[in-house]
Parts: C-alpha cells; structure tokens; sequence
C-alpha cells in the first residue's frame, strides 16, 4: 500500500501497536531544556526508576540563560539559577550530555541539535519544547511533547503516541521579491489559520520548498506548530544529505553508505494517500506581518490591517477585536509605517548564520532609528563566532545594535530580556501572544530582513523599498 | 487548594465561560510562574494578566473574580483552547485552582495530551453545542454543569449531551495509569526493538555519547 513520508517514519519506530489509535513510539534522541524538565527528573527519582537509554539524550540551559554580552555568565536569578544547577545534577546523576550555561556550545536546543550533527533524516526527535517541528527540515519527525512525556521518555525511550492525519501543503514557484521562508511559513499560516494543521503532520512539497536552503526550511518546518501541526516534514534531498554529512563527520564509510541508501527512501510514495492538501503559488507571498495576537493576524507589509467589522465569522471577528484592543491599533491603517520602539531578532525561528547574513545585508553602512532598541541574539554559540569571523558582527554593532550572547532570550522572555507594558517590538520570533515577550508589551512577527529595515526606519518597513544596502 | 478528588466519576459544579479563541498556554499559565523545580504554587499564576491588572490588582470584571463564580470546577473555552507552548505547567495550574474539566470545539495538541495524562478531563463538544453551554453559563442562575464520565454525558442548563473519549484516555480518567509503569512491562520488546532498530541504522545508535566525544576530540585537537 501507498504510504507518506509520516507513515514510514512511524512504522520504522513502532515498537508496539497499542490500540486504534495508538502505537508506542521509539524516540531516537530526546531534547531537555532546563524548565519543562526537572518535574520530570523528579518523577523519575521518586519513582526510584533509572534513566532507560541515556546515550541517546542531550540537554541544554538555553530558556532562563541572560544574554548580557560577557563572557562568563551568571544567572542572577535564583530561582533561574536554581532550574540550571538543578539540570546540571539530574544530568550528572544520569549521564546525560549537557550544554551548560558557559559551554562555548551553548545555543537555543533547536538551532544547536541540528548543528552538532545530532538531527538525521528518519529519525524520531521529542522534546519538551512546541518547536521541536523544526526537525522536519532534515526529514525527521520531532514534536513537541508535555513534561509527564518527558518522564516518559526518560524511563523507557518511547512515547505513548497518538497517531496523526496527514495534510500535505504543497507550494510551488519562486518566492515573491523581498520573501523569505518566514514570510511563506506566515502567509501559510494566515490561509489556514492557528488551527489549521490542528491534528495533523503536514508535508511541505513543492518546487518553493526544494529551492529553499536548509536553513530557510528549519524556519518553515518551526513554526508549522503555529497552524497547530503535530508535525512537519519535508522529504530529504542532496541539499539535506550535504547538510547532514558536513554537520556528522561520524557518518563515514559502510555507514554513510547504508545511511545514504536510507535516506533516499524517506519520502511519500507517488500514490499516497494524505487526508487534506493545500496548494499554495510561492509568488503570492510577499513580506508577511503580524498585527494582532496570533500568528495566523498577518498580512503583507503593503495592505492594511483588516476591519473586524468585515470578518463575517463571529469568533473571529470577536478575536479580531480582541486583538486589535491589545495592540493598540485600528482595522483599517496601513502596517507600513507603525512605529516601533524594540527589535528583537533572534529564536528557534530566526537566529541562524543565514538569518543574520541577510540582516547584515541590510544594516551594513546604516544606523539604527533614534529611540530604538534593537538586539540581536545568536542561536548558538557557533553562529555567533561564525557571524564574528564573517564581519557581521561587526556590522550589526556598528549600525547600533547590540550584539548579544545566545539563548532563547525575549521569544518568551522568560530571562531579562523583555518588553515593558505597552512597548512595541519588530521581532523575527514565532509568537505574539498577548505578553509573550513581556506583560503589556506588543509582538509584531516578521522575517530577519524586515525586522532589520524597521530598526533602521524606527516603523515598520517594507523592505523591498528599502533595499540591500550599497555601502 | 481544593480537594481534586480525583477518583470521582462525575463532575459537578459552577462553570465559568471563557469565549476566547485560541486561549495559548502563554496566558495560561505566564512566564513567571514557570521557575520552578516542582509543581507548587502554580495556582497563584493561571490567567495572571486577566485576572489580575498591571498593579496585581484582581480585576473585578473577569469572571473568575466574580463571587457567583468563585468556586468554579469547570471551564467553557474557545476552540483550539491551550494552543501554543507545550508547558504542563498550564495543567497542573488549572488543577491547583481547582478546574477539574475544560469544555471546548478542540484543544492545542500538546494540552490535550497534557491534561489527559494529568485527569484533568478535557471534554470536546461541537462548536455550536458548546455556544449554547457558554450561554447557559454566562449567567450565574444557571452555571451548574454536570460531567458524567463513565456515561460519558454533559449536563448544563438547556444541554444535554453525549460527548466521546477514547477508550484508553476514559481508561486513564476512571482508574488513573501508570503510564511509565505500564510502558516498563514492555521493556523486553523495548529493548530487542532497539537492538533490531540499531543493527540497520547504525548511525543512530549513542547519538549524544558519540557527538559529544566527538566535539571533545575535535576541540581539544585545536
């Protein structure tokens, strides 16, 4: 029988059936972060149960870790401090390989598992984070999991998993001027809503999808979860195979090749069969922008905020109003031109070499707005010195931005970095929840590049006008 | 902290309606309240911004802060109800204020797992059944609702209705499992599948052992 890509991946770490609708699933490497986790570890050691495989986890600090541009850091919160040493025990008690707070490997989980080699197609990634989709782009399953899973996963490498429909989004032809991978994941995501993908693994195809970097395909596969997606994937190609190779020199000889024969089966069969496809033209998207408090309230930089009176739904229009209340806007004004007072880029989302090359491009030779704070925090360790080597770090100072050390920082803004009430931030994060990168303060999600032209402009800024800088 | 009674078939009490759409765990359960090592306290934190204002001042309006409302154990939500980040904490709030059940069209992925595997039951209506429950909730006279678990029916005001769980998530309410206890009796299964699952992709075998000795080796090689 016909099968997708999701099917395989399943049935190759099925250990058991365990009903209709459930199978126990076998995870290749699970994830720890330092605050969905230590109820975990806790559960475990009451519990008196061991850690099942430990060489197939990894851990990092990445959420509570200040960014402050030192070279050592101090978590100056206690209780943050705490969630760190805490980690840091449970890791020593188990085994368990750790990135701690002054590794020189540190860097956000999702930008640093891929990096060190750790993510390979067809494998089964979880962790205790929504954004583990991001594995996708290598053509791995990953999925976000809650902290009783995690126990879970400790004790015994499976997971109780209930198993997913299949959607494939297919989008082809060349991006619109200007676009990026994040302004087709938020065009995407404004189609078919914050619940879109509710239920489902999505599959990205398309010829938008084989012209995208592997990095720009990261970005895409992230935020998948945003549309509710219980996974996203993307069938491997020489692009993904070349990623994996340079990232895992382990891979070598007999394996590599038994692990390239492997790879080129990971992919749906011609005939398969998926519950719901959308087809998307890649040319339609333009620069995406948020203007409300979900990420599926977006629109292109040139149109204007839609009027909740328009929206025929009563739920949301209701949602609408509602957002607009927290925003401080009006349906009807042009998005290009509301002032902005922060920047913020960096997260799972946007905080990779190519994510600050393309900010570079932009900033090189200019200045950041008057008035405006704008902050860039790698995704690892390894951008930021990759980012210093190339010279843009150089830039990014000279333009005024601050040039941060890496975590996940103001995506929700659970370190020191964070909004104040009523503050509005241009940030390339994957959420603009009421309060997410601050209580009272404004999230307006859109791609590096575009966050980049409004620290320079103060507004938000259509960067196609603006242009790649000639300095 | 209430008594969650956690062994009780039937739900019964006041109701507070939340017609939010896409109520994310981030309003759940903020940022703040997720610095802990255990489970406590988290009370103290859920809805923090609607119930409370900028100077932690409880606001009077939000329904949860109305004394006809106080002793909710039941809410009624907005479609994809804890949307967003995958943190139990937002669970295990709602718990400890004492919600023993959510009503909504459909839930964040990741929440519905979480509450399941926490029994705190998480009840999925159709959209214009749970409209007509919110309705009956939003006035106080008529806020009761009663959740029967083991028949598997929910009882507002005007409503009454099936609603449906699958068999192992009604099993995991009524009894309550040990998941990993359970998953453990499995453990020989786990462990030849593992071995068989290694022998073909050998690449996959001591993933984090194997990259960290060879970060060690390549940085002490500098």
């Amino acid at each position: 029988m016909a099968t997708t890509l999701y099917q395989k991946l399943v049935e190759s770490h099925t250990v058991a059936r365990l009903d209709a609708q459930n199978v126990l699933l076998y995870a290749d490497l699970h994830i720890m972060n330092e605050y969905t986790s230590p109820q975990a570890f806790a559960g475990l050691n009451e519990s008196g149960r061991a850690v099942a495989v430990p060489g197939q986890q990894m851990a990092v600090v990445d959420h509570i870790i200040p960014t402050h541009p030192v070279t050592f850091r101090i978590i100056q919160d206690p209780s943050s401090a705490l969630q760190a040493t805490n980690l840091a025990r449970n890791c020593g008690i188990h085994d368990i390989v750790l990135f701690d707070t002054n590794d020189e490997l540190q860097g956000i989980e999702h930008v640093i598992a891929p990096e060190l080699g750790m993510i390979r197609p067809g494998m089964v990634v979880l962790c205790g984070d929504s954004h583990t989709t991001t594995y996708g782009a290598l053509g791995a399953l990953g999925f976000g999991i809650g902290t009783s899973e995690v126990e879970h996963v400790l004790a015994t490498q499976t997971l109780v998993y209930r198993l997913a429909q299949d959607m494939r989004i297919r989008i082809d032809g060349e991006l619109g001027q200007g676009a990026t991978a994040k302004d087709l994941i938020m065009y995407i995501i404004s189609r078919i809503g914050a619940q879109g993908a509710r239920g489902y693994a999505v599959e990205f195809s398309g010829s938008a999808i084989d012209g995208l970097s592997v990095e720009a395909r990261m970005t895409l596969c992230n935020m998948a979860v945003e549309a509710g997606a219980r996974g996203a994937l993307i069938a491997p190609d020489a692009k993904t195979v070349q990623y994996v190779l340079e990232h895992a020199p382990d891979i070598t000889g007999s394996v590599r090749a038994a692990a390239l024969a492997e790879w080129v089966t990971l992919r749906s069969d011609a005939d398969a069969r998926f519950d719901v496809e959308h087809v998307f033209d890649a040319r339609a998207v333009a620069p995406y922008v948020t203007w409300g408090t979900s990420p599926d309230q977006a629109a292109p930089v040139d149109a204007t905020i839609p009027r909740p009176a328009d929206e025929d739904d009563a739920t949301a229009r209701a949602a609408a109003e509602r957002a607009l209340r927290y925003t401080g806007l009006e349906g009807g004004t042009p998005i290009e031109g509301i002032p902005v007072q922060r920047v913020f880029i960096g997260s799972c989302t946007n905080a990779r070499i190519e994510d600050l090359r393309a900010v570079a491009g932009i900033v090189r030779g200019r200045t950041v707005a008057p008035g405006v704070r704008a902050m860039v925090v790698p995704g690892s360790g390894a951008v930021r010195r990759q980012a210093e080597e190339e010279g843009i770090a150089q830039v990014l100072l000279e333009s005024g931005f601050e040039w941060r050390q890496p975590g996940c920082s103001m995506c929700l803004a659970m370190n020191d970095d964070f909004l104040q009430p009523g503050e509005r931030c241009a940030s390339t994060t994957n959420r603009n929840f009421e309060g997410r990168q601050g209580r009272g303060g404004i999230t307006h999600l859109m791609s590096p590049a575009m966050a980049a032209a409004a620290a320079l402009t103060g507004r938000i800024t259509d960067v196609r006008r603006l242009g790649a800088s000639h300095a | 902290m209430r008594d969650l009674n956690p062994d009780a078939t039937r739900i019964e009490g006041i109701a507070a309606p939340l017609p939010t759409s896409n109520l994310d765990t981030d309003q759940i359960m903020p940022k703040q309240f997720l610095r802990g090592i255990d489970k406590s306290g988290l009370d103290r934190g859920l809805l923090y911004d609607m119930r409370f204002d900028g100077e932690h001042r409880p606001r009077p309006d939000f329904v949860l802060n109305r004394t006809e409302y106080r002793d909710t154990a039941i809410l009624v939500g907005g479609s994809n109800f804890g949307c967003g980040s995958s943190r139990e904490h937002a669970v295990w709030g709602l718990q400890q204020y004492g919600i023993r059940a959510v009503i909504a069209s459909s839930y964040g992925e990741i929440f519905y797992s979480n509450a399941m595997n926490n029994r705190l039951l998480v009840v999925m209506l159709p959209e214009d059944v749970v409209q007509t429950i919110m309705a009956d909730v939003s006035d106080p006279a008529t806020s009761k609702v009663t959740i029967d678990v083991e028949r598997m029916t929910v009882q507002s005001h005007s409503v009454e209705t099936a609603f449906s769980l699958s068999a192992r998530h009604r099993h995991m309410f009524l009894e309550g499992l040990d998941m990993v206890g359970a998953t453990l009796a499995m453990q020989e299964q786990i462990r030849t599948f593992e071995q068989e699952h290694w022998a073909v992709k050998p690449w996959l075998k001591d993933l984090a052992y194997t990259t960290k000795a060879r970060l060690v080796s390549s940085s002490t090689r500098q």
